[in-house]
């Protein structure tokens, strides 16, 4: 069992084997996550009911939502990994941090501004101090800080090894953030209506928007996929097996099945 | 870690500071690789070497201050990462820039750095690098071999009855230093080392007493 | 042990001391910064009474961030830092010790100047109890997440231009429950609840914040 586990590790820490596997994986990762996308998005959209009170314009939620989560969940994931490079000193998993740090800023973004279109019908403003879109404005905050350590410290390791401080640090306070603009957004605005409200969601509302959230997810990974094999090529340009992977280029697809 | 390094056998010559097989590169560059070496008490050890052959890399991964390395260290013949403690209990560095401030009198800058010893101990030592008269004088009014003098009197705060620190890691201690007082340092450093201290130093002052020298900057030549 | 940790908090206390306008430097913003808001918005007592609370606070906030370059940054430069990263003892007891001055000499004087502001931007007499206590309570958080920051840019050249970005978003849930404290105290309510969460998050900081910003300070010395 130790040994296994052990095995893996090592496993996981080399470059190629990482470059291997996600090359694999990444074609049936794109194709489950755009099976359940579509899936979800169509249902959604076209045969779930209207909201009582909210008519047509809930239907954002089904990328809402899953931005927000999945924006939510790469922050912790970016910091785990960090807190992975910084004790075990893995190297691959620094690159994954580094990787996502933009991927996640950007899932901040996105349901930023779908919040605020959805904000527009439901409550008249395109912006309003709501207790979700102000966490998520802060998360993005916090992204933006990351982002700023690696453009900021030129030395990669000195950059992976702050950001992955930094990441740690603001992972530990993120529920303490969400916990204090919720309490400060009942004091108030006690009367807004709540974006989301799940317990009360019918089925036919919610599964569609299950689906979408896995298909976020499977496209997330596919996404950081990619970014980590640039990255890799790129770090490992001087290394025996990224020199063979570009002279067998043309002929390289299916290769290592 | 596997035992790579087998202790000596003879218990006289046991030595301080080993090294097993460092490796550290830069900017895609090897600066060194299978570096080993055993250091032991009443040695004067020099890192020499052609410019950004790796001297203050090395001297910073002794020290601990760089992780960008691979390799093993062992002081007292115990893993590094485990002496981290006696290490640096036994460790008295200057470095290139000697951490003086200029806004403390040089009687205070030695307290603190120093901690274990009395006024009267630091009003010797301050005489001893020729400062009797500045003690309580703000350090910025001093001139910068003077401000140096200040940092290498905590070399005379380092016997056993003092601070205790066996072990001295010097970078260029010779710089800005006059001729009389270039003599006297090297004669500190080599009562030092006779009294069982270890003195491992990176200067381009030729010292006139043998030392071990560890070359580095010899795999780029082999390879060019 | 204690002895090189006490000759350290002498030697920064002196330090201080000696160079009283960097000192001075954090609290004049602070005073200036808060009489922009009558001027930018309005001289109205009762309006400038509603946003006080806010206010001083940010004003706190901003005046610590420009405190912080303070905490390390010399040292870093004149070769002193790498002295303490080589004492034998825990680096984190030199990270507590640098924060205790620090908030001694740049976060404790804001707590006794905000009363100050608080006359002039009008601020109801129920503010001002809470106004001192939170101020008292909470300016350790902002020097001890701030330890966080300076310690990763210290090796910076731009690093001052940095230190917000990272550190402001750690600061909001003191700003928001801080000057929510204010304002209930301005209603006449009870600002326990406040003081206690507060509390709480000096605690947890007191753990994380001197762990992170001594393997910050490593990382930034390693070079």
């Amino acid at each position: 069992m130790w040994t296994s586990l052990k095995r893996l590790y090592h496993k996981m820490g080399s470059p190629k084997w990482f470059y291997e596997i996600s090359t694999r994986w990444s074609p049936w990762f794109l194709l489950v996550g755009s099976a359940l996308m579509l899936t979800g998005v169509v249902w959604g959209l076209a045969f779930a009911p209207a909201d009582y009170l909210q008519g047509n314009s809930f239907r954002i939620i089904y990328i809402h939502v899953p931005a927000s989560l999945l924006s939510q969940s790469a922050y912790i994931m970016m910091a785990a990994a960090g807190l992975v490079g910084l004790v075990w000193k893995m190297k691959m998993s620094f690159v994954v941090a580094k990787v996502i740090a933009p991927i996640g800023a950007s899932l901040a973004i996105m349901s930023l501004l779908t919040g605020a279109i959805w904000g527009k019908p439901t409550w008249g403003t395109w912006w309003v101090w709501d207790a979700r879109l102000t966490s998520m404005l802060i998360l993005l905050f916090l992204y933006f800080g990351v982002i700023a350590i690696y453009n900021a410290i030129e030395n990669e390791e000195m950059a992976n090894k702050a950001a992955g401080i930094l990441a740690i640090v603001g992972s530990i306070n993120i529920p303490i953030i969400k916990y204090s603009v919720e309490w400060w957004n009942t004091l108030h605005q006690p009367a807004t209506i709540t974006m989301t409200k799940k317990p009360t969601m019918a089925p036919e509302m919610f599964i569609p928007l299950l689906l979408t959230i896995i298909g976020f997810y499977c496209w997330f990974a596919v996404w950081v996929f990619a970014r980590t094999r640039n990255e890799l090529l790129w770090r490992e340009r001087r290394t025996k097996w990224v020199k063979n992977l570009v002279i067998n280029a043309p002929t390289n697809s299916g290769a290592h099945q | 870690m596997a035992l790579e390094y087998l202790p000596d056998t003879d218990l006289s010559s046991k030595p301080l500071l080993c090294a097993r097989g460092l490796y550290c590169e830069r900017d895609d560059r090897v600066l060194f690789k299978d570096l080993n070496f055993d250091l032991s008490s009443g040695q004067i050890v020099r890192l020499a070497g052609p410019n950004g052959a790796g001297k203050s890399s090395l001297m910073r991964i002794l020290l601990g201050l760089s992780a960008s390395y691979e390799g093993a260290l062992y002081w007292h013949e115990q893993d590094m990462a485990r002496a981290l403690y006696d290490f640096r209990s036994d460790l008295l560095y200057i470095g290139h820039d000697v951490g003086v401030k200029s806004n403390l009198t040089p009687e205070e800058n030695l307290a603190w750095s120093c901690p274990n010893v009395t006024k009267q101990d630091i009003y010797g030592a301050l005489k001893r690098v020729g400062l009797s008269g500045f003690e309580d004088l703000l350090t910025h009014g001093l001139s910068a071999g003077q401000q140096r003098r200040v940092a290498l009197a905590r070399l005379f705060l380092s016997s056993k009855e003092l601070e205790n620190k066996s072990l001295w890691i010097l970078d260029e201690p010779f710089t800005a230093i006059d001729k009389h007082g270039v003599a006297d340092l090297e004669q500190v450093i080599v009562n030092h080392a006779q009294q069982g201290g270890l003195v491992i130093l990176t200067t381009h002052h030729d010292l006139s007493v043998p030392v071990k020298t560890i070359m580095l900057g010899q795999t780029q030549k082999a390879s060019l | 042990m204690n002895g090189s940790m006490k000759a350290l908090f002498k030697r920064d206390m002196l330090l201080a001391f000696r160079s009283r306008g960097d000192l001075l430097n954090p609290l004049m913003f602070f005073l200036m910064v808060a009489s922009l808001f009558p001027l930018a918005v309005s001289p109205d007592p009762l309006f400038l009474g509603q946003i006080a609370p806010g206010v001083i606070w940010v004003g706190a906030l901003l005046a610590t961030l420009l405190s912080l370059d303070l905490l390390f940054k010399s040292d870093f430069e004149d070769g002193s830092l790498e002295q303490m990263l080589l004492m034998p003892q825990p680096t984190l007891l030199m990270v507590i010790v640098k924060v205790l001055v620090h908030w001694l000499v740049a976060g404790l004087p804001l707590a006794f100047i905000a009363p100050l502001l608080g006359l002039m931007l009008g601020l109801p007499s129920g503010g001002f109890a809470p106004l001192m206590a939170t101020l008292l309570l909470a300016t350790p958080i902002l020097s001890l997440l701030g330890a966080i920051g300076a310690g990763l840019t210290v090796g910076l050249r731009k690093g001052g231009m940095l230190m917000p970005l990272l550190i402001l978003p750690l600061y909001i849930p003191v700003l928001i429950f801080a000057s929510s404290a204010v304002q209930a105290g301005v209603l006449g309510n009870s600002y326990v609840g406040h003081m206690a969460f507060l509390g709480a998050y000096l605690a947890l900081t007191l753990v994380v914040a001197p762990v992170a910003t001594a393997s910050a300070l490593r990382i930034s010395i390693a070079r």
